[in-house]
């Protein structure tokens, strides 16, 4: 299968560095991520998966001494171009966390806290439609429907890590940024939120990185790999682990390093 | 034992004295707060509620402005010296809950590196000023400001007072309140900031909501600060007694009245007696301030 490169890309890079202050943590990365697909990045500790995941929304930029080369596109469009809205790069690419960070609101409040950002003046019932919209979508509407103004911290992790899924699709991103959103999860959590990252990949593109092979390998339809700030190889998931086709690649998937 | 020692094994020899001599030690100071606390609360208590039990006018003292304790016919009238303290306190607050808060967030979510070393170090050196210099800085620098800006007479009032107050209470509040805003988990921001929320937007909606019992607890802090405030009040605030009507007007606080009257009054006197009650009063007002500060701060970890 050769990478699409038609603008129908979710995402593609050219020629991306990125430097924390003096360290090289990204090196001319250029990758096309296709629209309408799970892709997984995996790699070992370090090796810029996560650094090259947050360039996607620019929450990079919160560190000051970072320095970035290149270009990101979106769909067709720049975003490190010098006219782009931030804001709006990051209502179109929504992000998970590692760590599930509900806000210490109530799960309405979280839900309804980017569409507020975007559309201050939306009455009561859109927001309600949007809130039970989103909630249905990450299968936790029925467990709170009744207790949509209590705390969001008191859920479990893996509630909580639903309702930051769920918090993003009030305005209607294209691009979800998953940073291994699983690996504070127990299995049962973790087979849950899989399971949800399947349902929405009908809808959105999305990409998720992970320190996890096994998930990479049933959670994923495409695969990059990426060592030392470069990416090795790119192709679908089940070819990539089957057949890679570097070397680097088969010995990490065989668990020789990493 | 491999090594043959002198003494049986459990003995009591010199390290086991010094275990029990520091432990001692800690202890004590351990609960020293709670016996000071105590202490001072029985002889307060001890000195001022003659006062209540020589048949001296409870009513009286709550609602007459008059306070006249060298009078022939003396009278305890508190009512002018509690506004006194209250318009000055108010007035403080005024001025040091904007200005505290504004500088935390500017130190805690704006200020890097060496600009925000250099800030905190500044503010605790200002927190270090001797509250004499404040209430001279008051009596001479702004005494005169007041004259000449407002055209009053007098510079001397609650104005003044409330000023210098103010600016006394700003560091320590600063201070707390910015801890408040340390201990905002940064993923918080980061999530906000990842929907697409602006710096000020992640402040205003995430990080302050947040920190709001941090910040209360700040305030309430301030507010003890300067119920309690002595000598910078003495000396700004003009020391006569009044019901203010304007931030123009002299005032006298609870405070100050303590600390001018009593070193004149014979021990154990009626006056004497007054004063403590006064005393009194202000412990549990500003005990009561604290209390609340201290559980508004509990709240955190609860909630």
């Amino acid at each position: 299968m050769v990478d699409a490169t038609d603008s129908s890309d979710a995402i593609r890079t050219r020629d991306l560095n990125l430097w924390y202050g003096t360290f090289q943590a990204l090196h001319d990365v250029t990758l096309d991520i296709q629209t309408g697909v799970v892709t997984s990045m995996i790699g070992p500790s370090g090796c810029g998966k996560s650094t090259l995941l947050r360039c996607f929304n620019r929450i990079n930029e919160r560190l000051d001494y970072v320095r970035t080369t290149g270009s990101v596109e979106i769909l067709g469009h720049d975003i490190l171009a010098p006219e782009v809205e931030i804001l709006q790069v990051r209502k179109r690419v929504g992000m998970v966390f590692q760590r599930p960070n509900p806000l210490p609101f109530s799960i309405r409040d979280n839900v309804l806290f980017a569409h507020s950002l975007h559309a201050p003046d939306a009455s009561k019932q859109a927001q309600d439609e949007l809130l039970e919209g989103a909630l249905r979508k990450v299968l936790l509407w029925d467990a709170v429907k009744d207790r949509l103004d209590s705390l969001a911290t008191r859920l479990s992790l893996e509630e909580q890590q639903k309702l930051c899924i769920a918090r993003l699709l009030p305005v209607k991103p294209s691009v979800l940024l998953m940073d291994e959103p699983c690996s504070a999860l127990d299995p049962d959590g973790t087979r849950a939120v899989e399971e949800l990252i399947w349902e929405l990949a009908e809808e959105y593109s999305i990409l998720i990185v992970t320190h996890n092979m096994a998930q990479a390998r049933r959670a994923s339809d495409r695969c990059v790999f990426m060592l030392m700030g470069k990416v090795i190889e790119h192709g679908p998931t089940s070819e990539m682990f089957v057949t890679p086709r570097d070397e680097r690649t088969a010995a990490y998937i065989e668990g020789r390093y990493g | 034992m491999a090594a043959p020692s002198p003494a049986r094994p459990g003995a009591r020899d010199l390290a086991w004295a010094g275990d029990k001599l520091a432990q001692g030690v800690i202890f004590l100071g351990g609960i020293s707060g709670i016996l000071l606390v105590i202490g001072i609360f029985v002889f307060v208590s001890r000195e001022g509620l003659g006062f209540v039990s020589n048949g001296l006018d409870l009513r009286e003292f709550l609602t007459s402005p008059a306070w006249r304790p060298t009078s022939n016919h003396p009278t305890f009238g508190a009512l002018a010296l509690m506004a006194g303290t209250a318009s000055v306190t108010g007035l403080a607050m005024l001025v040091s809950v904007p200005l505290s808060l504004g500088a935390a967030i500017f130190i805690g979510e704006f200020a890097k590196g060496r600009t925000r070393e250099l800030l905190k170090v500044l503010i605790e050196m200002l927190a270090a000023i001797p509250s004499v210099v404040w209430g001279f800085i008051g009596l001479t620098m702004m005494n005169e400001l007041i004259i000449d800006v407002f055209n009053v007479p007098v510079g001397l009032n609650v104005l003044n007072a409330g000023i210098i107050l103010g600016l006394m209470a700003a560091p320590i509040m600063t201070t707390i309140a910015e801890d408040a805003l340390k201990a905002v988990p940064d993923g918080y921001r980061q999530a906000a900031e990842a929907m697409g929320a602006t710096r000020w937007q992640v402040i205003w909606r995430v990080v302050i909501p947040a920190a709001k019992n941090g910040l209360v607890a700040a305030v309430l802090l301030g507010v003890g600060r300067g119920f309690g405030e002595t000598m910078a009040v003495l000396m700004a605030s003009g020391h006569s007694i009044n019901i203010p009507t304007s931030p123009f007007d002299s005032v006298r606080a609870l405070t100050a009245t303590i600390a001018a009257e009593l070193g004149e009054t014979a021990v154990g006197s009626e006056h004497y007696q007054a004063l403590f009650f006064l005393g009194i009063f202000l412990f549990v007002v500003t005990f009561a301030i604290n209390l609340t500060a201290d559980l508004v701060v509990r709240g955190i970890k609860n909630g």
